[in-house]
């Protein structure tokens, strides 16, 4: 297919799953904020519940550019309707719709109206109503249309290249997500050593299994207190757990084996070895590197990996004489909204 | 339900100088009043409007406002737009939908479809003559000033054979009803025609709203346009192809006509590439893909002339491919439709159209052109500039209903900045009379009332010249209104050829 309907595809799936995390991550910022927590001390205002989008995302340059404080207010408008940020719900839904837009003829009509109408809604909305109908019920909105389009594009869509790229787009997405969700513990969930196994430490780490909606698996797995140890087995390690990395690993590398065929490219082999660490590693190994060393290390896997993708499928630059390979170069960086490195 | 059947009071109509000195005119005169194409002058339903007039009375006006709505509704959700340019405020629109068929008889369609057929042959048979022999500039026929010195006319195409000698494989002819079965030619789209989305999505929509409708009329099917469109694509590849790879070429999702560029191509199963998506190498056109280039053979391209190669043509342009222009040169690419087309349906090559069909086909024309006088001529000049609240004015090359003076809803001061315009390049304008526009009941804030409508079926070429049995009609919604554009307030309907 055509290399630039395979990039739109891609990025259309990875906006729409940006939008879903997005909401989750915010959804349970919100929750934990209503949480009694220790008064901060003074250079710990990241550990602010509301601080922990920006770690997450990495965007806190760009929002410290336009505020100057963590406020509920600041961050839901930042996040959610902010259309100068590209990481922002809105920001995810338009630039998804924008890339349906100039597929519309690769995916089914009925993805397309759902996108398009999903659109359509999110510009009417405005805080005032999410304020009114309650933020939770925004975000499980939000989730809901994600779910929504998948489903539709599930259900509809011709198992052909282009809906590989769609799963692609979504599983590097989600991935690198559950990564930095992670990666938050090592942050700002850390408590000081006489909280843990206090009340607080577990609604903190229940709040960040449901923001991957993995708090019933544990349970279901564990049937247990809930320990670092076995949160990080279950996100990390088990491919049972849908929104794991091995899970998303699992589908990444089975779409690049069927995407590159017979040709041996680099995306694959890569891939491969992501694959490999994940499939054959032991919870042990990751605390002894070290949590957060573990995830960094496979953040920037995740990172090369999207490189090598562009290279191999989305923006392939031909040798050829006459053929400028800029034109398609220049659009990709324009395509490829926030996705920011950790800071 | 009743029906508003206001009289327009629309300024002075089509009154014509019968002193005028335009043989044409004089041959053509015009109907005064508006002929509504649904009721007769008692008001009763005209013959092949009875099963559809029966259907609408029985249903209350709550029903027809409530599907106006779905039909609405849809038409946003499903993305169908069009952009207007120099508007900032709206980057896409929804184009207005009436919900309100209009219905052509069997018999009168006919004609119609026969004589756009002629009408498409005898020009396309005018482009290969311009490009190789010359032969009508030979016999004096069309001067060859007009042709020659038309910056529409593309030297570069010069003596370039083109597969089955086809210029034109998709025209618009734009067409308007003045009386019972009396249709004129108002102008050709010969370049990149627009709007057969939304016949398609117009049928499509009524088919949704109103099931029922459909068995009780007998409407011709008109959804294999793209299969026919396709067909005659993959029938004009480059000699020596056996399975050509056809693609629609579309200048971006900015475009006005995008969602158009996006439908066919989705129809019809074949790729929609932009310029970048495409290059040239060893003498061929290929497009990026996955799995590497890929050769194309046919590009429907909706890109115009202008912008089709910086390196043939427009230097800035970014939407085009370098090097575009040789490998077509070459033969070794078709372009649909070819390139220098404009030059065909250009406003003052218009008016020498009959006389085409005449001299290529030995041919009487089967429809007529609106008698139109051209500016450049000084008596043509003279007459028009004494009547402008009476006439329509255009540019000759303009398009979409940008720059044209409408006399009798102008007012003076419009009519004075127009006349200053036109007396600074006269050659540039063209002016026809007011035409009788006919109307058809249409569904507006007062319920339903006549507004003013036009036709344009797209004549499809390549293996052979034909027409689906539908076409798109635009109607102008504001009451009185005769401009029918999308970028001017107006809508489109969904256009019934009955099975006869």
């Amino acid at each position: 297919m055509l290399a630039r309907a395979a990039n739109n595809l891609y990025w259309m799936s990875r906006h729409i799953e940006r939008a879903e995390n997005t909401a989750r991550m915010l959804d349970v910022t919100y929750r934990m904020s209503l949480l009694p927590y220790r008064v901060l001390e003074a250079g710990q205002e990241w550990a602010d519940p509301w601080a922990l989008p920006l770690v997450i995302t990495g965007r806190a340059t760009a929002y410290y550019e336009r505020y100057q404080q963590v406020t509920p207010d600041n961050m839901l408008y930042f996040l959610v309707f902010d259309a100068t940020n590209p990481s922002s719900i809105y920001s995810c839904i338009q630039s998804a719709r924008e890339n349906a837009r100039s597929v519309r003829g690769v995916i089914t009509s009925e993805m397309y109206e759902d996108l398009n109408d999903l659109w359509l809604q999110m510009r009417k909305t405005d805080y005032s109503q999410i304020e009114s109908k309650g933020v939770s019920e925004f975000f499980y909105w939000v989730k809901l249309q994600s779910h929504q389009f998948r489903g539709v594009t599930f259900g509809t869509m011709l198992r052909d290249e282009g809906y590989q790229f769609i799963r692609l787009g979504t599983f590097m997405e989600r991935a690198d997500n559950t990564a930095r969700i992670l990666d938050v513990k090592y942050h700002t969930l850390l408590p000081s050593v006489s909280e843990v196994g206090g009340a607080v430490d577990y609604y903190q780490w229940s709040a960040l299994l449901r923001s991957v909606s993995a708090f019933d698996s544990y349970r279901k797995v564990y049937r247990d207190a809930i320990t670092p140890m076995k949160v990080a087995e279950l996100l990390i390690l088990r491919d049972d757990v849908p929104r794991s990395l091995h899970a998303c690993m699992n589908e990444i590398y089975e779409i690049l084996r069927l995407l590159c065929d017979r040709s041996q490219l680099e995306a694959e082999r890569l891939a491969g070895e992501l694959h490999a660490r994940l499939h054959y590693g032991r919870t042990q190994q990751i605390f002894d590197l070290g949590l957060h060393e573990y995830l960094m290390e496979f953040l920037e896997g995740i990172s090369l990996l999207g490189d090598e993708i562009n290279k191999d499928f989305l923006v392939p630059a031909y040798t050829s004489n006459t053929a400028p390979a800029d034109a398609a170069t220049q659009r990709q960086s324009s395509s490829q909204l926030g996705l920011q490195p950790l800071e | 339900m009743t029906i508003t059947r206001s009289p327009t009071t629309f300024g002075t109509g089509a009154t014509l100088n019968q002193s005028s000195t335009n043989d044409a005119l004089r041959h053509h005169p015009v109907s005064l009043t508006w002929f509504n194409e649904m009721y007769d002058d008692g008001a009763a339903p005209r013959e092949h409007y009875a099963a559809y007039a029966e259907w609408l009375a029985s249903k209350p006006l709550e029903f027809m406002l409530q599907k106006q709505k779905e039909a609405d509704a849809l038409y946003a959700r499903h993305g169908i737009t069009f952009a207007v340019y120099g508007d900032e405020t709206g980057v896409e629109r929804s184009i207005p939908f009436d919900i309100i068929p209009r219905i052509l008889r069997p018999g009168a369609w006919k004609k119609l479809s026969d004589g756009c057929c002629q009408r498409v042959r005898a020009l396309n048979a005018f482009l290969k003559d311009i490009y190789h022999g010359q032969e009508i500039i030979k016999a004096g026929i069309i001067p060859a000033q007009q042709v020659l010195g038309n910056n529409l006319f593309r030297p570069e195409m010069r003596g370039i054979a083109v597969p089955n000698d086809v210029y034109i494989h998709v025209a618009g002819i734009d067409l308007i009803k003045v009386g019972h079965d009396t249709f004129y030619v108002l102008e050709d789209n010969l370049r990149t025609p627009s709007g057969v989305s939304y016949m398609l999505e117009n049928r499509n929509m009524m088919m949704r709203l109103f099931p029922d409708l459909f068995a009780r009329v007998a409407v011709a099917p008109i959804d294999h346009y793209a299969n026919v469109l396709l067909d005659n694509l993959r029938a004009v590849a480059p000699s020596g192809i056996s399975n050509p790879t056809v693609v629609v070429l579309t200048p971006g999702s900015y475009n006005s006509a995008y969602f158009e560029h996006a439908f066919l191509a989705q129809q019809m199963g074949v790729e929609l590439v932009e310029g970048p998506d495409l290059f040239v190498a060893d003498n061929m056109v290929h497009m990026r893909t996955t799995h590497g280039p890929q050769r194309v053979d046919v590009i429907y391209r909706r890109v115009d002339d202008d912008f089709l190669d910086p390196l043939a043509f427009r230097r800035d342009s970014m939407l085009g491919v370098p090097g575009l222009f040789a490998v077509y040169r070459a033969g070794r690419v078709t372009l649909a439709n070819a390139i220098g087309t404009g030059v065909a349906d250009d406003k003052s090559t218009y008016i020498y159209v009959p006389d085409m069909v005449r001299f290529y086909l030995g041919e009487e024309p089967i429809l007529q052109n609106v008698p139109t006088y051209r500016l450049g001529e000084r008596d043509d000049l003279k007459y028009v500039l004494a009547h402008l609240p009476e006439l329509v004015v255009k540019e000759v090359q303009g398009s979409g209903g940008y720059g044209m003076l409408v006399g009798p809803a102008a007012s003076k001061i419009d009519i004075e900045t127009y006349r200053a315009r036109i007396l600074g390049h006269p050659a540039s304008f063209i002016a026809q009379p007011t035409l009788a526009l006919s109307t058809c009941p249409t569904f507006v804030d007062s319920g339903i009332a006549p507004r003013h409508v036009d036709l344009r079926p797209y004549v499809l070429s390549g293996k052979s010249v034909t027409l689906v049995p539908g076409a798109l009609t635009r109607v102008a919604l504001r009451e009185g209104s005769l401009v029918v554009n999308s970028s001017q307030g107006g809508g489109t309907k969904d256009t019934w050829v009955l099975e006869g």
